[in-house]
């Protein structure tokens, strides 16, 4: 992961946006294309956001993000869209674990931070100090990234890239 | 040294080490199984990524062809192509699309057993825990892993105990408990645990619904479920033939839990989950009187012989109300089989129901029973979120098959009891 610092719009989200919400069966039934699903991102939410977000944009939602399903078109899709980042208070397990492995940035964020963020404020995240600042609004909060297990993944730019580099699984190396 | 739970037993069998809660481990899988929806993405990543020469043992990984199946389109069509063809040249066996739904098959086959390490790229794989395996659902890089190197890491999740004592009522199936316990826990009470069933109430529930309880487990964030195995588990193994080692596992009677809720079963009553959450947990009584346009009785949490036992008890000698739209989908073939067999399917069809194979069908809105705007389904079903089955103005109920088959007899949602005592 090149970057230690991430800029963007917020694309600000409620509590227990669900997997269905980031991308219906009825587009991920039909492609496994991170740009097409990209197209239909957050659509049963607000049918216009798709055509709104762009890429670099960070998400900023409430608790439980990604609960659902196990479907990694979810962050596919988000990924095809190009936003890196995800801010939330808290999120769902298979999501999280899906989201690492696709070299997602999951971040958990106290709740004061999400509740006083607006939608397509900017938001700044800087990993050296482990805050974010929502420059519109004047809040910041401290981050709480992946443990260092997932860390690792995450660094690498996820488990594809990690295995790319190495050779082998995160797991496999005392082997 | 400390008791274990479970999770914490299988998984230091699974990993070779004795672990506990919060300790992370690599741990070997006895089973890996993929459907259309998610299967084409973990293949795409074996084959152009990891290298498809490396795969595990074909014998135990399975693909079903259930969620858009037959396909309805072209491009499904191709995805399910893509499938076959990988599973050919693999020797993987695929379920083709009439078998049924993945997690329903892989229990009535014998492939969920006791004692087993069992990961789906579905989220309701959790189903299996009803017979006292561990199994959860993961993302299809993680599956596409899995069939790399028949093993994964996992993080030993803490337990909840939830003790269940008596008996449940009329008209009230496993559905309502799952029902209750999201009323109480939320979407995400049980987010990265496990939920251990102990209690001399588990005996008293029918291996149908306790597979029901354990499927909606996910619902409430949880990691995977548990019941201990019996009698009743052990005589199902014995009729369809287990396909892999029957091991049980019991957790200590000294192991730690997060927390202990005791569900009382009698005081259970027939329960509906509103829009837009399955946490939404009503009476059924507060939400009497909605009309309703279809009501789809099936799916992997309720699509067993126990839940069309349960509509057929309603639908006997009754209608489907006109304009109503009744979809009835017994989860798999050998269920539709017993059903042809014992005389419900001839129940259903004469009420006016639309009866057909297994598939996932309006409950992933992707193919088959989709809602248009503003409609409102009554679905057995395990998710009610705006667009899940359609239209984003949709709205979806779910109930246990008596209050959705009572809803397809009245044209609205009542207290299902009300017809089982003019019966």
């Amino acid at each position: 992961m090149a970057s230690k610092r991430f800029e963007g719009r917020a694309i600000r989200l409620g509590d227990d946006v669900n997997t269905d919400n980031i991308i219906s069966y009825r587009y991920k039934s039909r492609t496994i294309d991170p740009r097409e699903l990209a197209k239909h991102v957050f659509e049963d939410i607000d049918p216009e956001l798709p055509k709104k977000i762009r890429p670099g944009d960070i998400i900023v939602a409430g608790k439980n993000f990604g609960y659902g399903s196990s479907r990694e078109h979810a962050p596919l899709a988000i990924k095809g869209a190009g936003i890196r980042v995800i801010l939330a208070e808290s999120f769902a397990r298979i999501f999280y674990r899906n989201a690492v492995n696709l070299g997602l940035l999951p971040f958990t964020v106290p709740r004061h931070f999400v509740e006083r963020t607006r939608m397509w404020d900017h938001i700044v995240v800087d990993l050296e100090k482990g805050r974010v600042y929502n420059t519109d609004s004047g809040v910041e909060a401290a981050i709480k990234q992946p443990p260092n297990f997932m860390w690792r993944i995450v660094e690498a730019g996820g488990i594809v890239e990690y295995y790319r580099r190495h050779g082998r699984l995160p797991w496999e190396e005392s082997q | 040294m400390a008791g274990q739970t479970f999770s914490e037993k299988l998984l230091s069998i699974k990993s070779g080490k004795k672990v506990y809660a919060g300790d992370i481990v690599v741990a070997k899988v006895d089973l890996v199984y993929m459907h259309d929806g998610t299967a084409p993405l973990a293949i795409k990543v074996l084959r152009e990524e990891f290298g498809e020469d490396r795969i595990w043992n074909p014998n135990r990984i399975l693909f079903f062809i259930d969620h858009v199946a037959p396909s309805s389109n072209i491009d499904t069509s191709k995805l399910h192509k893509y499938m076959r063809e990988f599973a050919k040249k693999h020797g993987i066996r695929v379920f083709e699309a009439g078998y049924g739904i993945n997690h329903q098959v892989v229990f009535e086959e014998g492939y969920a057993v006791p004692g087993a390490l069992i990961v789906g790229a579905d989220s309701h794989t959790v189903t299996h825990g009803a017979v006292g395996a561990f199994a959860t659902g993961v993302g299809s890089t993680d599956a596409a892993i899995a069939m790399m190197t028949g093993s994964l890491w996992f993080k030993v999740p803490d337990s909840l105990k939830i003790v269940l004592e008596g008996r449940l009522g009329e008209a009230v199936l496993g559905k309502d408990v799952a029902l209750y316990l999201l009323g109480e826990l939320g979407t995400s009470g049980a987010n990265y645990m496990t939920l251990e069933f102990h209690g001399s109430g588990v005996k008293n529930l029918s291996l149908d619904s306790r597979l029901t309880i354990a499927n909606m487990s996910v619902e409430m964030g949880a990691k995977n479920a548990y019941f201990p195995p019996d009698e009743i588990v052990m005589q199902h193994l014995e009729r369809v033939g287990a396909k892999l080692p029957v091991k049980p596992v019991y957790p200590d009677p000294n192991a730690e839990y997060v927390d202990t809720i005791t569900v009382e079963l009698d005081k259970i009553e027939p329960l509906v989950a509103a829009p837009p959450l399955p946490s939404n947990v009503k009476h059924v009584r507060e939400v009497e009187g909605v009309e309703v346009d279809q009501v789809f009785i099936g799916s992997c949490t309720n699509g067993r012989v126990e839940d069309f036992h349960a509509a057929a008890r309603i639908l006997k000698g009754r209608r489907v109300k006109d304009g109503v739209r009744c979809i009835a989908i017994p989860a798999s073939r050998r269920v539709f089989y017993e059903l042809l067999r014992d005389g419900t399917l001839e129940i259903l069809v004469e009420a006016g129901c639309t009866v057909t194979h297994g598939t996932c069908g309006p409950c992933v809105g992707a193919h088959f029973g989709i809602l248009g705007p503003d409609e409102v389904m009554v679905a057995t079903s395990n998710r009610n979120f705006p667009g899940r089955a359609g239209d984003r103005t949709a709205k979806i109920y779910l109930a246990n098959p008596y209050t959705a088959a009572a809803a397809a007899v009245e044209g609205k949602i009542v207290d299902p009891r009300h017809l089982l005592r003019k019966a």
